[in-house]
């Protein structure tokens, strides 16, 4: 294939790659757009393969069908439950192969540049790199800390802050350091470097807690594609840079809505913590009243006589698989008239749309899988209102206590419901260490228990 | 403990105090029950399905002498046929559990202690949010409510739903309801389910939304002063908000069809809100029916336990209206109180502790062992006080100091500067195909922006998944140093390869598993 041909073929990738971002504006498309996708990729795979700059088929083949096939294999495997974690690991993936691409190229005797142009070249390898193995180290502590490997809690070092400026100044001077070599003797900065960064991946993520969780993740998603983009400038393939850039702006546009939901800046996420401001938990508004338990038998007993109720599922749900018996309650009211729907927050969970695609393993229809701006309102028409471990997304206090660690949060607001029943394990504050007035609202009762236990046997309660 | 349940002798009282539904659950916390023959009657339970829950049905004295607990509908009273008080079949030392209505009835407290009986009022429990299930108050008013709509719609001559008929058009009814407590509620709910229009009139202004959520419609009186008590009752107002509160209702009075008047303070008689000449304008046909009958009356004509007609109007003032839906009413109260001997016997082993540290069985006991232990101290928390704490200013106050430090023009101005001094920066240093490749990056930027806020947010998941797997892109950099001389480089490549591929075909696959899940 000769090198327009191969150009060409880009171009296509290129524009099924954009249809196939395009497609996911509605679950309809969605298939087609993944589609476009698979075919974009392939077709982008192919043409480099048979183009003029390889020659070498047998490495190529042995790697991609060990690669694709154990990929296909973890696809195949991983529980909905798990798809952070899995997406965390494939973040990584990416920052690894970007910074061995980046030493490759770096090493590689048949690139020869000059003046101007081998000094961008460099900072092209530089930068890929350093974005590279932030990416990796991030994802790997990601994925540990998703999957429980690695305590939750945000780990705070006493002078974190500074640390990480070092760690960027260190980067900066090995850089110009870097700089200096000649033909490809730069090993040494460039391998410190790699050190550098992969320890401020670490510190980075380790400093976020739980619930901060979709940020990382999005934001981990968006650097994955930086570190593509930059290999594209480094190896000059505007293929890359237009596919980074998509995969780059993609997640920083779901790290911006996920710090949306949460009214946090990006940066103070990123600088880890919770509450950072002033220690102001302390001065929060302390909820009166008494919570009001009940069975899962007057769980029941209230579903059966609503007409409308909002489920509002949270971490809990995914922690405790409760969603297959969840649907189970929904397709059991429904037959009996109710009008079940789901309301969704934004960051329930741990990845964005978390919620969304553990309901919908559970067969639960989308159509009534509700977005937070689309049923907040609905909330005073409803009967029960039923929250299945979350916490945080429905705190009262973000809206009336303006002393709130969350305060000015958008929430969904249950305690409009005519009921709200909140299934938790235990009355222990949210990741935000708030208190919840919701729980002791006179409108609000509590059904303590494991989600999927207690769920089960509101479930045999509904059926008997 | 045995558990007694007499009969009850007040003149036309149908409730009893338990159902055999919560009989048995009383049974299952270790108590052991016995019912008087015939208790049941009124409220249509047969001794017989007693009896098929286990629980024994005996004579009378047999349920007063053995007894260590009596549950009861009404207080005790003078046995019409045997001319004896009930407390003097009431063993020494005996838990009897009633409605007592302890400020009306001093006397009977002190008739009680001297049996040494330990007392619990069901009209003494606090209205806190704990003992909402065992409040027999609400339960019974809530019955109340919508039995006087039930007697109301009997005597109006009308349909309550307006109606286009072939024989001419009705217009619906007009019900005003007067004081919004759980009776209140109640008969709005009723009567708008009825297809009435409904108006209802409160002293306390946070019941608005109650009302507006039954569908009615909240008439103020124009005129400004909080009527809620830290009890969550109202209280007696101003004599300038009763002026006001007057003309209202003059004039709603000649509008309506239907006045239901539930307004009671407690501890006090019923204020006299509907006058003689309010009745008298009223057009005729119409119902009044007056829940405060046994305090007295909101209404001047009421003439408690009757139904009366003053002026064309019907002036319903029955004083016992739960009893008029007796098996709902007993049933309902039923649960009251074993909520209550929940409460009490909570190692469900079938003996009660009084236990005075509790806030709400301390208020609802009004004779202890012999000993009168009524009025309770005070409590604290209450509705209306938790509505007027979290009525906290809105949360604007914090955008605003956000703003306040940097202006957003200034912001503007500084992002716009920053990006003219890079784009200037890469002008002048970069080589010309460096800005080839960053026109392409830039541009691809802003596509990606435009068409990521087009994804639906119930796609997020997958989105991510299959940005992870064309992100692997970076395959095409390996795919072609592999064929660069040198093993360093074929191992690094080759492993890069191999990685891009374990994402591109997990990260499709999984977004296809993922998004055929998605269904209608």
């Amino acid at each position: 294939m000769s090198e327009g041909l191969v150009t060409v073929s880009y171009i296509a990738a290129t524009i099924l790659f954009i249809l196939s971002l395009g497609g996911l504006s509605n679950p309809e498309t969605a298939r087609r757009g993944n589609f476009y996708g698979i075919l974009g990729m392939a077709i982008a795979i192919l043409a480099t393969v048979t183009g003029p700059k390889v020659t070498s088929y047998v490495p190529i083949i042995v790697a991609m069908t060990i690669g694709g096939g154990v990929g296909i294999y973890a696809a195949k495997k991983v529980k909905m439950t798990e798809m952070p974690e899995l997406v965390a690991l494939m973040h990584s993936l990416v920052g690894l192969a970007a910074v061995l691409v980046g030493y490759a190229n770096y090493i590689d005797p048949t690139a020869v540049f000059s003046g101007v142009e081998k000094t961008i070249h460099e900072v092209e390898i530089y930068v890929g790199v350093l974005i590279g193995a932030v990416t990796f180290s991030g994802s790997v502590i990601a994925f540990g800390k998703l999957s429980g490997k690695i305590n939750g809690k945000p780990m705070l070092l006493p002078a974190r802050h500074i640390l990480n400026l070092g760690l960027l100044v260190a980067a900066i001077i090995l850089g110009k350091w870097f700089l200096t070599f000649e033909d490809h003797g730069g090993l040494l900065p460039l391998l410190l470097m790699t050190g550098i960064a992969l320890t401020f991946g670490v510190h980075m993520v380790m400093a976020i807690g739980g619930a901060d969780m979709p940020v990382v993740v999005s934001m981990l998603n968006s650097y994955s594609g930086w570190a593509a983009s930059a290999t594209g400038f480094m190896l000059s393939n505007d293929l890359l840079i237009v596919t980074g850039a998509l995969v780059g702006s993609s997640g920083a546009i779901l790290s911006y809505i996920m710090c949306k939901a949460m009214n946090r800046r990006f940066l103070a996420v990123i600088a880890g913590g919770f509450g950072t401001g002033g220690g102001s938990a302390a001065a929060g508004m302390a909820p009166e009243g008494e919570v009001q338990p009940i069975s899962a038998e007057e769980t029941a007993e209230f579903l059966r006589n609503a007409r409308n109720v909002i489920i509002v599922p949270g971490y809990g749900m995914a922690v405790a698989q409760a969603q297959h018996t969840v649907f189970e309650i929904t397709k059991l009211l429904r037959e009996k008239g109710v009008n079940v729907r789901f309301a969704i927050h934004p960051v329930a969970g741990r990845m964005p749309g978390h919620m969304n695609v553990l309901l919908a393993e559970a067969r639960v229809p989308y159509d009534i899988v509700l977005e937070m701006d689309e049923i907040n309102e609905d909330f005073p028409e409803t009967d029960v209102a039923m929250v299945i471990g979350a916490n945080d997304i429905v705190n009262p206090a973000a809206q009336e206590d303006p002393n709130s660690p969350i305060a000015g949060m958008p929430v969904l607001e249950v305690w409009k419901a005519k009921t709200s029943i909140v299934m938790k394990r235990s009355m222990a504050s949210g990741y935000a260490g708030v208190d919840n007035p919701l729980f002791y609202k006179e409108n609000n009762k509590m059904l303590f228990g494991d989600a999927k236990k207690m769920l089960d046997e509101v479930l045999k309660y509904l059926q008997g | 403990m045995r558990i007694g349940v007499p009969k009850e002798i007040h003149a036309g009282e149908k409730r009893v105090a338990t159902v055999p539904e919560v009989a048995e659950k009383l049974l299952k916390l270790g108590f052991t029950v016995t019912v008087e023959t015939g208790a049941g009657e009124g409220a249509n339970f047969s001794d017989d399905a007693y009896r098929e829950v286990g629980v024994k049905v005996a004579d009378r004295e047999e349920v007063w002498a053995t007894a260590d607990i009596v549950l009861k509908v009404r207080g005790p009273q003078v046995h019409p046929e045997l001319a004896v008080d009930e407390i003097e079949f009431l063993r020494d030392g005996a838990t009897l559990i009633s409605f007592i209505w302890p400020a009306q009835n001093p006397e009977l407290l002190e008739r009680l202690a001297a049996k040494k009986a330990t007392v619990l009022a069901m009209d003494s429990v606090p209205r806190i949010s704990r003992a909402q299930k065992l409040d027999a108050l609400s339960s019974m008013a809530n019955i109340a409510g919508y039995r006087a709509v039930i007697e109301a719609a009997h005597e109006f001559g009308r349909f309550f739903t307006g109606q286009v008929t072939a024989a001419g058009k009705v217009p619906p009814a007009k019900v005003f309801v007067i004081g919004v407590g759980v009776a209140g509620l109640a008969a709005i709910g009723a009567a708008s389910g009825l297809g009435a229009i409904v108006r209802a009139s409160d002293t306390r202004p946070e019941v608005r939304d109650q009302v507006k959520s039954l569908g009615a419609e909240f008439v103020e009186v124009d005129y400004q002063e909080e009527g809620s008590t830290a009890g969550g009752y109202a209280k007696v107002m101003s004599e300038g908000y009763q002026k006001a509160q007057k003309e209202l209702y003059a004039r709603q009075a000649m509008d309506v069809d239907i006045i239901i008047t539930t307004a009671l303070i407690p501890g006090k008689p019923a204020p006299k809100l509907i006058t003689a000449g309010m009745v008298e304008s009223m057009k005729p046909g119409s119902v009044i029916v007056d829940l405060a009958a046994e305090q007295g009356g909101n209404c001047e004509l009421t003439a408690p336990g009757q139904v009366v007609v003053r002026h064309g109007v019907t002036i319903i003032g029955y004083t016992d209206l739960p009893s008029r839906l007796a098996r709902q009413s007993s049933t309902l109260y039923a649960t009251n109180l074993l909520r209550l001997l929940e409460e009490l016997c909570k190692e469900k082993d079938g003996n009660i502790v009084v236990n005075m540290d509790d806030e709400m069985i301390r208020a609802a006991t009004v004779v202890k062992d012999g000993a009168i232990t009524w009025p309770p101290p005070p409590i604290s928390v209450s509705a209306a006080a938790k509505v007027g704490a979290t009525a906290a200013p809105p949360v604007e106050i914090k955008k605003e100091e956000k703003k306040a430090r940097l202006p957003a023009w200034a912001s503007t101005v500084i992002g716009l500067a920053t990006a003219g001094l890079l784009f200037f920066w890469v002008g002048a240093y970069a080589p010309p195909a460096f800005l080839v490749h960053f026109t392409v990056f830039v541009l691809a930027c802003f596509v990606g922006y435009m068409v990521i806020w087009n994804v639906t947010p119930a796609l997020h998941t997958p989105l991510m998944s299959v940005t992870n797997a064309i992100s692997s892109i970076i395959a095409i950099g390996a795919l072609i140093q592999v064929s660069s001389p040198g093993a360093l480089i074929l191992i690094l490549a080759g492993l890069a390869i191999a990685l891009t591929s374990v994402n591109m075909a997990g990260g499709f696959w999984v977004t296809q598993r993922m998004l055929s899940m998605f269904r209608k």
